[in-house]
C-alpha cells in the first residue's frame, strides 16, 4: 500500500530571503553578466506589469492578467532555454514569453484586443496565449513528440498554474508525454490561487510535484521566488529532455501578488495579511536584489538608471502598439481558413459594405 | 482498376499519401498492430513503422491535442477518433483549439490535421457509437467537415483532406465501410472539398443527402420514377463548407427540396440548408422545404433504431407531399 503522507520530497532552494546562499548549496554555472541580465529582466517585467495595470485603469487596454510576484519563476525558467525551444503559455506568462523573444509591442496589442495580438513573429517558437486552462499542455506534448520523431533536440515547455493541474488535459498530457518519453517540461507556477479558489480546494496532494510520480516521470518542487533555484531545476530538466531522458514536472511555488485579472477583486476572498506577508517578506525581486548587492553586482544608482531606461523602453512599445492601425471587422474573415469559402467571402463583403457606409468612404 | 470497399479505399488513400509525404503520421487508439477496430489502418504500421503509425493511450483529448502540437512542429497528423460519439471527450481540442488556431495566431500557426472518425447508424452498436454529430462542427468556424458516401469519393476526398491546410473532420459511415465495392483508381487523386455531386438527375424534386442517406435517396428516386416523379439526388459530400450553388441550381430546375440526414432534426444541417435556400432561392420554390431526419431524441438503442432512422417510405411520403404543390 502507498501512503501519500509518507512521500519524501525536497524543496529546492538556493537563496535565503536575506539574499545569502543556503548552506551546502552552490551557484548555478552563470556568469556575473548573466546574473545581472536575469535581474534586469525581472525589474523590467515588474515595471511592465505595473504599466499595464495603469493603462487598464486609463481605459487604454482591455482585461489584463498581472504576473507580479511570479517574475523569478518565469525569468528563471525561460533563461534556461535556447532560442529554438518552444513555449506554450497561458495568459499569465508574458514575462517568460518576452524573455523568449516575444515583442513587448505584441504583448500590448494582445491586451488591446487587436486581431494581430496573438501573432508571433516568424522564427519565434512561442504559441499564442491559451485561455482554456491546461489546453496547451497537450500542444506542448505533441510538439515534443514531433521533435523526437524528427530526431531533433529542442525542448517544449508548457506553462500553467496550480488550477490547471485539476484539468483532464493535464492528466492526459503528462501521461502521453511520459509514455512517449517526449522532451517536454511541464512548468507549473503554483501561485496558490485559481481566481478565488485556494490550493487546498484544488488538490489534496501535499505537493503538485508529486503528481509526476504516477506518470512515471521526474517531478521537483522548487522555491519559485528564488530565481537561482528555478534556473537550476529548469536547466536540469532541459538537459534531461534534450538528452532523451523524457519529460519532467516542475512545481515552482510562488504567489500571485495581484488580482486574477483587472476584472477581479481579490479582497473578496483573500486575507490581506496573507498577501502582505508574501509581498513584504517573500518578493522574488527583492531577494535576488539582496544577493546581487552582496556580490557587489548592482548599486542604487545603477538601478535608478535601469528603471529610467526600462520605462523608456516600455513607453516606446506602448507608442508603437498604439500607432498600429486598429483591426477592422472584415479582417476577421482572413484567418478562418487558408482561403475563405464562398459563403464566408460573401459575409466579408457584407461587412466591408457596412463599414464603408459607416465610414462614409 | 481495382474494386474496393470504402474502408479499403480509405486505407489506400492514407498509404499513398504516407508514401509521398514523410511528414504524415497516424495516431489513435488501436490503430497500430490492430489496424484500427475497423481495420482502416491495417498493415500501415507494418509498412511505415511505429513512429509513423502510433497507438496512443486511451485519451481522445490527447489524440487531438497532441496532433495540434505535432502539426505546429511540422508534421501532418491523421488522428483517429474510434467512434464519433467519443468526440465529446475532445470537443475543446477540436472546436476551441484546432479550429481556432489560425485565427488566434493571426495566421502564424495552423493545424493541418485530419480527424477521421466512423459514425452513423444501422449497424446495431452500443450507445454513443452511431451518432451523427456533423452539425456541431458545421457550427464551428475554422474546420471543414467531409462525409463521403462511396469508396471512390472516400479516397479522393480523404486525399484532399490530407493535403488541405486546414483541420478537416473526415466522417466515415460505418454502415458503408464494406457495404459494396466500386471501381477505384490505383493512383492518388483529389476530389475537391466543398463540391457537391449530382448523382442522379431529375426535374420534379431535389433531394440533398450525404453519407448513407445518399443511398436511400437513390432508392426513393427509383421508386418515385415508377410513379412518374423525376427526382434529382445531390450528394453534398462536404457539409462544411456547403456547396449552396449546386443546391440552388437544382432547386431552380425542380422547385421542390427535401433534405435527408441521420442526425437529429433540430438545428441540424438540414435546417441550415433550408434557411440558405429560403434566403437565396425562395422564388424558385413551389412547395415547403421538407426534412427527413433522425428524431430529436438521443440516438436510440439497437432494437428500435430502424424505426428511428430515415427510411425509403418516409422519403416517399415527403416526395408525395411536396408533389401536391
Amino acid at each position: 500500500m502507498y501512503d501519500e503522507t509518507d512521500l519524501n520530497h525536497e524543496f529546492v532552494q538556493l537563496l535565503n530571503e536575506d539574499g545569502t546562499m543556503k548552506e551546502h548549496e552552490s551557484l548555478p554555472n552563470l556568469a556575473d553578466e548573466q546574473l545581472v541580465d536575469m535581474y534586469e529582466w525581472m525589474v523590467k517585467m515588474r515595471l511592465f506589469d505595473e504599466k499595464m495595470l495603469r493603462m487598464q485603469r486609463q481605459g487604454r487596454i482591455g482585461t489584463y492578467a498581472p504576473f507580479s510576484g511570479q517574475e523569478a519563476a518565469q525569468i528563471g525558467s525561460a533563461a534556461a532555454l535556447r532560442e529554438t525551444d518552444w513555449i506554450f503559455p497561458s495568459y499569465r506568462e508574458m514575462a517568460a514569453c518576452m524573455h523568449h523573444g516575444y515583442p513587448m509591442k505584441q504583448a500590448i496589442l494582445y491586451t488591446k484586443g487587436h486581431l494581430q495580438g496573438g501573432y508571433t513573429p516568424e522564427g519565434l517558437n512561442i504559441f499564442p496565449v491559451q485561455i482554456i486552462i491546461a489546453g496547451q499542455t497537450l500542444h506542448a506534448a505533441g510538439c515534443a513528440i514531433a521533435t523526437k520523431l524528427k530526431g531533433e533536440d529542442d525542448v517544449s515547455v508548457a506553462y500553467f498554474g496550480d488550477g490547471a493541474t485539476s484539468q483532464g488535459d493535464f492528466h492526459e498530457a503528462l501521461n502521453i508525454a511520459s509514455v512517449n518519453k517526449a522532451p517536454v517540461i511541464f512548468f507549473c507556477q503554483n501561485n496558490h490561487w485559481a481566481i478565488s479558489v485556494p490550493l487546498h480546494l484544488q488538490t489534496a496532494s501535499q505537493t503538485i510535484a508529486q503528481k509526476a510520480v504516477a506518470y512515471g516521470m521526474k517531478g521537483v518542487q522548487v522555491d519559485g521566488n528564488d530565481i537561482l533555484a528555478v534556473y537550476k531545476v529548469m536547466q536540469d530538466a532541459v538537459n534531461r529532455a534534450r538528452n532523451g531522458e523524457g519529460p519532467m514536472l516542475i512545481e515552482a511555488v510562488t504567489y500571485r501578488q495581484g488580482p486574477h485579472t483587472t476584472a477581479d477583486d481579490p479582497t473578496k476572498y483573500r486575507d490581506a495579511k496573507e498577501v502582505a506577508d508574501w509581498v513584504e517578506n517573500n518578493d522574488p525581486i527583492r531577494r535576488f536584489h539582496r544577493f546581487l548587492e552582496q556580490k557587489g553586482l548592482i548599486s542604487d544608482e545603477r538601478i535608478a538608471a535601469l528603471k529610467e531606461r526600462f520605462n523608456q523602453e516600455i513607453e516606446q512599445a506602448v507608442q508603437e502598439a498604439e500607432a498600429v492601425e486598429p483591426s477592422t471587422a472584415d479582417q476577421a474573415f482572413d484567418y478562418v481558413y487558408d482561403k475563405p469559402h464562398k459563403l464566408l467571402a460573401e459575409q466579408k463583403q457584407e461587412v466591408q459594405r457596412l463599414l464603408a457606409e459607416k465610414g462614409g468612404n | 482498376m481495382a474494386q474496393l470497399t470504402m474502408v479499403e479505399a480509405i486505407r489506400e488513400a492514407m498509404r499513398l499519401e504516407m508514401e509521398n509525404d514523410e511528414r504524415i503520421v497516424i495516431l489513435g487508439e488501436d490503430v497500430g498492430k490492430n489496424g484500427g477496430v475497423f481495420r482502416a489502418t491495417d498493415g500501415l504500421q507494418a509498412q511505415f513503422g511505429a513512429n509513423r503509425v502510433m497507438d496512443t493511450p486511451l485519451a481522445e483529448s490527447a489524440i487531438v491535442g497532441t496532433s495540434i502540437g505535432m502539426a505546429v512542429n511540422g508534421l501532418r497528423p491523421i488522428a483517429e477518433i474510434q467512434f464519433l460519439g467519443f468526440i465529446y471527450e475532445t470537443m475543446d481540442q477540436v472546436a476551441a483549439q484546432a479550429a481556432r488556431l489560425r485565427f488566434r495566431s493571426a495566421g502564424r500557426f495552423t493545424a493541418p490535421i485530419v480527424i477521421r472518425s466512423p459514425y452513423g447508424g444501422g449497424v446495431k452498436t452500443p450507445e454513443l457509437h452511431s451518432d451523427s454529430l456533423e452539425a456541431l462542427f458545421v457550427h464551428t468556424p475554422g474546420i471543414k467537415v467531409v462525409m463521403p458516401s462511396n469508396p471512390y469519393d472516400a479516397k479522393g476526398l480523404l486525399i484532399s483532406a490530407i493535403r488541405d491546410e486546414n483541420p478537416v473532420l473526415f466522417l466515415e459511415p460505418m454502415k458503408l465501410y464494406r457495404a459494396f465495392k466500386m471501381d477505384v483508381p490505383e493512383e492518388a487523386y483529389e476530389i475537391p472539398i466543398g463540391k457537391a455531386n449530382v448523382v442522379r438527375e431529375g426535374v420534379d424534386v431535389t433531394i440533398v443527402a450525404w453519407g448513407p442517406p445518399v443511398l436511400l435517396a437513390k432508392q426513393a428516386a427509383e421508386e418515385a420514377e415508377k410513379k412518374g416523379i423525376s427526382v434529382e439526388v445531390i450528394d453534398l459530400r462536404t457539409v462544411q463548407p456547403i456547396d449552396l450553388d449546386a443546391i440552388l441550381s437544382s432547386v431552380e430546375k425542380t422547385s421542390r427540396l427535401i433534405i435527408v440526414h441521420e442526425a437529429v432534426k433540430s438545428a441540424g444541417v438540414g435546417g441550415e440548408i433550408a434557411a440558405l435556400v429560403s434566403e437565396c432561392g425562395l422564388f424558385s420554390l413551389a412547395a415547403p422545404i421538407l426534412r427527413v431526419t433522425g428524431y430529436d431524441t438521443p440516438y436510440p438503442v439497437p432494437s428500435i433504431e430502424d424505426d428511428w432512422l430515415p427510411t425509403v417510405p418516409r422519403l416517399m411520403n415527403a416526395i408525395q407531399h411536396v408533389m401536391q404543390f
